[in-house]
């Protein structure tokens, strides 16, 4: 058996346990994609939320065990022994940062609403062509009033 | 799909897919509880606010005239970065990985003589973790506040226009 049968298995099994990661990183960025690419509000509040749900599977994942159960104590309750646990510290973390999540969620909802009142539009580049406008005519006021 | 979709209806049902999925991936990663509140507030909560919100607004999205290039770059950029973050990490699934070394075992060691339920998860939430959960509240509350504040007479104003 040679050197290079090694090194091949060798890369295989590091691609084999980082691939979930990557997938967890492609998922994030086409989230990311979509903040920054859609002028549509309510595009881009589904863009951040598949961001956020991918960071959290990143989360889960890194504290899965191969093998392991769920962190509920079977040992104890049902009396089985020898039982592996998955991690539950990043369970626990990323139950809070899910209900976080849903507040900043509806928090931005209400936002686009109340932007929605004002411009009469969700597209960002509107709003953005409609803030300039307003700019420029107040601009040219005060302009004027140093005139006269 | 959410970036060639116009209609914010297919969008947001489609995302709200997205969370039931996301959700079935958490029970395969051994957090049910995780999987349990994703599939209510992702799946669920999310998803009627953000239809709400679409029918208190518009429901079709126009074209933007944005350009393409940036965005792809600065995707492209980030990606590269956090994929070569990656290239340290233990692999996934490993038991050895320094994630497991210290704490979580120790909670799972001593939740039982300390609490007397079986779910770990709950254990650390609701009395290890208790003020965090309930800093947690504050968040929701203030959210909440803020919902509040930004849509109080909608429809008062509504009427006025």
């Amino acid at each position: 058996m040679t050197m290079s049968g090694d090194m091949d298995s060798y890369y295989l099994s590091f691609i084999y346990g980082h691939l979930p990661y990557w997938l967890f990183i492609i998922l994030m960025l086409s989230g990311l994609f979509i903040v920054v690419s859609r002028g549509n509000l309510i595009k881009k509040i589904v863009g951040l939320n598949i961001f956020q749900t991918s960071v959290f599977m990143f989360y889960i994942s890194i504290g899965k065990i191969s093998g392991g159960t769920a962190p509920i104590l079977l040992d104890k309750a049902a009396g089985k022994t020898d039982v592996l646990y998955s991690n539950p510290l990043p369970h626990v973390l990323i139950l809070t940062a899910i209900v976080v999540g849903i507040a900043t969620t509806a928090l931005g909802l209400a936002l686009i609403i109340r932007i929605r009142e004002e411009y009469n539009t969700i597209e960002e580049d509107e709003i953005l062509e409609m803030d300039t406008q307003a700019y420029r005519a107040k601009n040219k006021d005060n302009a004027f009033e140093i005139e006269t | 799909m959410a970036l060639t979709l116009n209609h914010l209806f297919a969008v947001i049902m489609l995302s709200g897919a997205f969370s039931l999925v996301s959700a079935m991936l958490f029970v395969v990663m051994d957090a049910v509880d995780v999987a349990f509140t994703e599939a209510a507030v992702g799946a669920g909560i999310s998803t009627v606010l953000m239809l709400s919100t679409m029918a208190l607004t518009v429901r079709v999205q126009k074209k933007t005239k944005r350009q393409i290039i940036f965005p792809v770059l600065v995707v492209f950029l980030v990606g590269i970065l956090l994929i070569y973050g990656t290239l340290d990490m233990p692999s996934f699934g490993s038991f050895d990985s320094p994630a497991q070394m210290h704490l979580g075992s120790k909670y799972l060691q001593i939740t039982y003589k300390d609490m007397g339920i079986p779910n770990v998860v709950t254990a650390i939430l609701a009395s290890y973790r208790g003020y965090d959960t309930l800093g947690e509240t504050v968040v929701v509350l203030t959210a909440g506040l803020g919902v509040i504040l930004l849509l109080s007479d909608l429809k008062k104003r509504k009427n006025r226009d």
